[in-house]
């Protein structure tokens, strides 16, 4: 077992330890430092995969900046423990029972296909640096990349129209 | 490292994201586990161009490299869909002084 291996395991563990505790977590507080540390290792991931580029940016748009505005609603509104909706007992059973249906299902569907046996390169190849990314980005994709600005400009007129006190 | 540790990362992840959307009845937390689970395809479409670049790198240099630029495009969305979803959220806070989506039935009635 090489370092690769076990860095991959360690930030698997992490990722869904991660995220079991931001499902199951009274607090919302702690969901959203739970999601934050989910996210690092997730880009910790991208790390390994040599996507030094969205490790970055998924550090800086995801942990930096949704994260924040998370955080910064749920303490707008004093949201605690106490607070927490209650649900029916039997309710949360079943999202539970049909999630793991839907691993399941999942799992079994993907186990034995073709696309199992190929590999994800690791460490090396250079696509995922800013060089080769910044190169595609702003020539075969220069017209989504405008037109997302569009999006941005849309949702921010969009989001100050909804919290506008009428 | 084999595409299916990846796969089945990916899909534990989705499934935990899908579970907490059924569990939860706080808006804020259901938002958040849609932010798990569109992490979770992310993470999928980097190892996949990364599995393609191994397979056709030999022959094009730049094999694989749509699937990073629609992960950029993913997480653009996502940034502004998070600054409309948590207006949409503030506003429903501002009106019913709740976040629990059970008294959002009105349109039952």
């Amino acid at each position: 077992m090489n370092v690769t291996q076990i860095l991959f395991w360690f930030l698997s563990v992490l990722a869904l330890f991660g995220a079991l505790m931001v499902v199951t977590s009274k607090n919302p507080v702690h969901s959203v430092l739970w999601l934050i540390a989910t996210f690092f290792s997730i880009s910790g991931h991208y790390i390994l995969l040599n996507a030094q580029f969205l490790a970055i940016v998924n550090i800086i748009v995801y942990a930096g900046a949704i994260m924040v505005l998370f955080l910064f609603v749920i303490m707008l509104m004093n949201l605690n423990k106490t607070t927490e909706p209650k649900k029916n007992r039997w309710l949360k059973l079943a999202g539970g029972v049909a999630g793991g249906c839907l691993l399941l299902v999942f799992i079994a569907a993907l186990k034995s296909s073709e696309i199992t046996q190929q590999t994800a390169e690791v460490k090396t190849g250079d696509i995922g640096l800013i060089k080769n990314l910044g190169r595609e980005l702003f020539s075969t994709y220069v017209v989504p990349f405008e037109i997302s600005s569009i999006l941005f400009l849309s949702a921010m007129v969009g989001a100050v129209v909804i919290g506008k006190k009428e | 490292m084999p595409i299916n540790y990846y796969i089945f990362l990916s899909i534990a992840l989705f499934c935990i994201g899908i579970v907490g959307v059924l569990t939860r009845r706080n808006a804020i937390i259901i938002f958040m586990c849609i932010e798990l689970m569109m992490n979770a395809v992310n993470l999928l479409l980097v190892a996949f161009s990364k599995m393609h670049h191994a397979t056709n790198g030999a022959t094009n240099a730049s094999a694989g490299i749509d699937g990073q630029i629609f992960v950029f495009f993913i997480m653009v969305v996502a940034a502004a869909e998070v600054s409309v979803g948590l207006a949409i959220i503030v506003m429903m806070y501002r009106n019913i002084h709740s976040v629990d989506v059970n008294f959002l039935n009105r349109l039952k009635h």
